[in-house]
């Protein structure tokens, strides 16, 4: 048994060495936050398609729970299969820190996609974003005062209260609300927690109508969360007073902006996140990309990608904005 | 002498020495688990590593520990299925005062002492007012894990660095939890199989009215029993955070399934005065082989909650139908 | 004891005047939550748990528990989602035969296992609480039926309805209970439930077919968790192989203990649980209203169901040293 392991080490060790060179093809694991996900399904084809265009071996595994320890078995077990890459979509900032530790012993590439570590980057290689995280606040304000004319009140309906990206984000729409002189007659009246629960989200969103009787706007930048307030809106016959928006999944937002509910909303491309991942892990570990801030490199059908600080790539500049005329080009 | 002979010739004639050797139940959980070995290795060949192995059986531990004391409670004819959200809720209390300030061995025993709260409310509930078991702690379960996400919201709190890394302590080359299961084991198997104390425990969940006539002071048995649980839930969560270097509301959410699996895979009877610490003890083993070798083989979770829910039924089946046939 | 006495102590009246008292309490704060819209809000919250509370009942009155509500509900929704969405020629009401028939199948083998084998419920039904989970995500491959496939009509069933505008789904489940009324206090086989729950060793020996009457509030349990199934892709618009009826069983035991229905067996009321189903639906609509987070909720269900069983407790000792008797349904 030991001379196992030191076998499978040993393999580890030298495709690592052999890189490219190697017969063995590149074995590239995504770890999803859980299944029955479908926002990973298009992370997912993204990994599918780059690992049969450059011939690695790929697979999709995701435990059935997103609590914050149920990933840890399936790490664990990868780091046992010997794969080269570990691509992650945390469910925990800090909880994996030991062993993702262990797997970078091991010679692992560990990439963090689509959600970072925050505040345990030491843990992880690189981390593959969408976008520019600090961009999605001021992108979301300018869509909702587009939407409104500039004016009135407008609120917040967000994941769960401590969800770090979309925190973040909300960070970002309030300081531009306060910064910039456009948005000065928007107030933002309210910031609620659906915990990207459709009941939950759905008796906030009702809430919010009714302490609220002079709403205008209301962002969720959350799947969950648009998808119940869209809803609220479309039952109660409200989409011409109340303009909802955010950040939500064509295939989930399709019937509600073919029937005038929502007229717009944001996103970016989950499927590029795993194409990109693919290509950067496999130029990391032949040695024709450095993993270094300020380096640069070439994806296929995505241009030149630059590692930003914290070893942090974004796949696009700016969000999508998906409206009745495009919706229908996007299949995820 | 004329009596006993009496009573004997009327009763069955006794079973051969090797049926009542073999056919146990911890003999059916004893042959599950060289058949799970052989099927972990057939489905993935990472799988048959001593040092994967014990390291898998590291993140179990904590689970493990717990169903061994669940083990007496449900001997004793009780149940508790609050002990995951006990450890949540003791982890919990234990990193927000430590995080406010409280020195660290202090913050130990609170959460201790959370834990022994936990398992005397179920008790006062069960055995004060009478209230049965199961319905008790299932309220007690969504309580205490409210409770933990009141406290810490959904934010996870670090835990200092000093007291991470339990599992990274090895002892002989075996990490530190499965050896504290182990000792558990020990000591809880000596407790129920050679005291008096264990003798009770038998008794009050074969017939708690008997037991009573006979002097048995069945409230304080199942009270202690409670306490335990809560204590061992606490350690167990403690542990849990210390593994993890940082505790949330949802730790160990779900455990419950776990726990009372490990229980009825042993062959411990479900309705009371039936069942051994070995058996637990080999199920928790099996339970990891199980999900280990689906884990690494890279099986869906999916079919991991169809194998757990199956085993579980098929397991109080089995145990069932071994006692019927056995111990009339 | 006198008519009045008797209405004070039962225990639907002091649910109902905890309902009064915390909807006036919540509108002193919040003045918008004694308003019509607010009856709307909480009545659209209430169906999934009024149905399955429903099916519940029976199954706590025969002294039993069914934890596997939940799978059984995002197994049937997900079987009808797959309907909708790979075989779109089949007119989307068949949905409704195939969800509740399918429950009652799931229902059935709980109750078969429970009856067969003497198998303790509560072990029975967390096996297949798990067990049907594992099979919902096998079957879909773990892919979430999109709203998009699942048709305009059913959506429309939880907006809208000729009478009133009250939307469908509610009367619908309003009508589940009215059935389970008449069921428990009309039929044969009802009375026999409330017989075999208040006393299990004497109901054989009355003549009652212990194994038929299980078997059947199982099938009923498991029937109605599955026309919840349907209700929740027609009021949410999709079905999620990991979200869909997780943690269903917790809030509708909550609703039915709360609703005076005693673990002890044999005693409970559709009225009773009926209230306690309208009382956790004012709790959950006027949480966000008053501003406080969602994450109490949790502790809330967990106190109040600890709460109903000590008043339940209390009121029984209470009954037992006055000799007094509280009746079946």
């Amino acid at each position: 048994m030991l001379r196992k392991s030191t076998l499978i080490g040993l393999t580890a060790g030298l495709a690592m060495l052999a890189g490219a060179a190697m017969a063995e093809p590149l074995k590239i694991v995504y770890i999803g936050k859980n299944t029955g996900n479908p926002y990973f399904d298009s992370i997912t084809g993204g990994f599918e398609d780059a690992c049969k265009s450059l011939g690695c071996e790929f697979e999709f595994v995701a435990p059935a729970t997103a609590e914050a320890t149920s990933q840890i078995p399936f790490i664990e077990a990868q780091i046992q299969r010997g794969v080269n890459v570990i691509g992650i979509a945390p469910n925990s900032p800090d909880a994996l820190n030991e062993v993702l530790a262990s797997a970078r012993e091991k010679g692992i590439l560990v990439l963090t996609v689509n959600g970072d570590i925050t505040g345990s980057e030491q843990y992880r290689d690189a981390t593959i974003l969408p976008v520019n995280f600090d961009i999605v606040g001021r992108d979301q304000v300018e869509l909702v005062g587009s939407l409104i004319g500039y004016e009135g009140e407008i609120a917040i309906l967000s994941a769960t209260t401590e969800a770090p990206d979309q925190n973040k984000w909300i960070v970002g729409m309030n300081e531009t609300l306060k910064s910039d002189p456009k948005y000065a007659k928007m107030k933002l009246v309210a910031t609620v927690y659906g915990d990207d629960q459709p009941e939950k989200s759905t008796t906030e969103m009702e809430a919010l109508l009714a302490n609220f009787p002079n709403l205008k706007g209301v962002i969720a930048p959350t799947t969950v969360g648009i998808a119940a307030a869209a809803q609220v809106v479309q039952s109660r016959g409200l989409a011409e007073t109340v303009k909802v928006t955010g950040l939500g999944l064509p295939s989930e937002m399709r019937d509600f902006i073919k029937d005038g509910t929502v007229t717009a909303f944001q996103l970016w491309s989950p499927y590029n996140e795993g194409w990109l991942a693919v290509h950067f892990a496999k130029g990391v570990l032949d040695g024709s990309i450095k993993n270094e801030v300020g380096g640069t490199f070439e994806v296929p059908n995505l241009g030149t990608i630059t590692i930003n600080p914290n070893n942090s790539i974004n796949t696009q500049a700016e969000l999508t904005t998906f409206d009745a005329k495009n919706i229908d080009e996007f299949n995820f | 002498m004329t009596e006993t002979s009496a009573t004997a010739r009327d009763a069955a004639p006794p079973r051969p020495l090797w049926q009542v050797l073999l056919i146990r139940p911890e003999m059916m959980t004893l042959i599950l688990l060289l058949v799970g070995i052989f099927a972990g290795s057939q489905l993935s060949e990472f799988f048959l590593d001593t040092d994967y192995i014990l390291k898998s059986f590291t993140l179990s531990a904590e689970f493990a520990m717990v169903a061994l004391v669940l083990t007496l409670v449900i001997i004793a004819g009780e149940i508790d299925l609050s002990p995951a959200a006990n450890m949540a809720l003791s982890a919990c209390l234990f990193a927000w005062v430590q995080a406010a300030g409280v020195p660290l061995p202090l913050a130990v025993l609170v959460g201790l002492g959370a834990g022994l709260a936990m398992g005397a409310l179920n008790g006062a509930l069960v055995i004060g007012l009478q209230i049965p078991s199961i319905i008790v702690t299932i309220g007690t379960l969504i309580l205490y894990r409210g409770l933990a996400q009141i406290i810490a919201g959904d934010k996870s709190i670090r835990v200092p660095e000093s007291f991470v890394g339990i599992n990274d302590v090895m002892v002989a080359g075996i990490p530190l939890p499965v050896i504290l299961f182990c000792l558990l084991a020990l000591v809880l198997g000596l407790l129920l199989g050679t005291t008096i104390f264990g003798r009770q425990i038998y008794l009050v969940g074969t017939n708690e009215v008997a037991a009573r006539h006979a002097g048995v002071r069945s409230a304080r048995i199942r009270m202690i029993l409670f306490l335990m649980m809560g204590l061992v839930s606490a350690v167990a969560g403690l542990m849990t955070a210390s593994r993890l270097g940082s505790v949330r509301y949802d730790l160990g959410l779900g455990g419950e399934l776990q726990m009372v699996l490990m229980a009825m895979l042993g062959g411990t009877y479900i309705f009371g005065g039936r069942g051994t610490i070995l058996g637990t003890f080999l199920a928790a083993w099996l339970l990891v082989i199980v999900t280990t070798g689906m884990i690494v083989a890279n099986v869906l979770p999916a079919w991991q909650l169809c194998v757990l829910g199956l085993l579980l039924i098929v397991s109080i089946i089995a145990t069932n139908l071994i006692y019927s046939r056995t111990q009339r | 004891m006198t008519g009045w006495r008797s209405l004070l102590l039962r225990r639907e009246t002091g649910i109902a005047v905890m309902i009064v008292l915390f909807c006036l309490a919540v509108g002193a704060v919040k003045p918008q939550f004694l308003t019509l819209n607010s009856l709307r809000i909480i009545l659209l919250l209430t169906p999934l748990i009024l149905i399955g509370a429903m099916g519940q009942m029976l199954v706590i009155v025969a002294r039993h528990v069914d934890l596997s509500i939940g799978s059984i509900l995002g197994l049937t929704a997900m079987v009808a989602g797959m309907m909708f969405r790979y075989a779109p020629e089949v007119p989307w009401p068949l949905a409704f035969p195939l969800a509740i028939g399918l429950g009652a199948v799931l229902g059935l083998v709980n109750g078969a296992l429970v009856t067969l084998f003497r198998l303790p419920a509560i072990i029975v039904t967390l096996g297949t609480l798990s067990l049907y989970r594992g099979m919902t995500f096998i079957i879909s491959d773990a892919k979430q039926i999109d709203r998009q496939y699942v048709p305009s009509a059913l959506k429309a069933m939880s907006q809208t309805s000729p009478v009133f505008g009250i939307p469908w789904i509610i009367f619908i489940a309003f009508g589940v209970a009215l059935l389970t009324w008449w069921f428990a206090m009309h039929t044969r086989i009802g009375r026999q439930v409330f017989a075999l729950g208040s006393n299990p060793v004497a109901a054989p020996l009355r003549g009652i077919n212990v194994t038929r009457v299980t078997l059947t509030v199982f099938a009923i349990s498991g029937a109605l968790s599955g026309l919840a199934g349907i209700m929740y892709a027609s009021r949410w618009g999709f079905v999620n192989p990991s979200n869909t009826g997780n943690g269903f069983e917790f809030q509708v035991i909550a609703a039915v203990v709360i609703g005076g229905v005693s673990i002890n067996g044999g005693v409970g009321t559709v009225p009773g649980v009926v209230l306690g189903v309208l009382l956790l639906g004012c709790v959950s609509a006027a949480l966000p209203l008053l501003g406080i987070p969602g994450t109490t909720q949790s502790a809330i269900y967990g106190a109040v169901i600890l709460i109903a069983l000590v008043i339940d407790r209390m009121v029984r000792m209470q009954g037992r040293t006055r000799g007094t008797q509280r009746a079946g349904a």
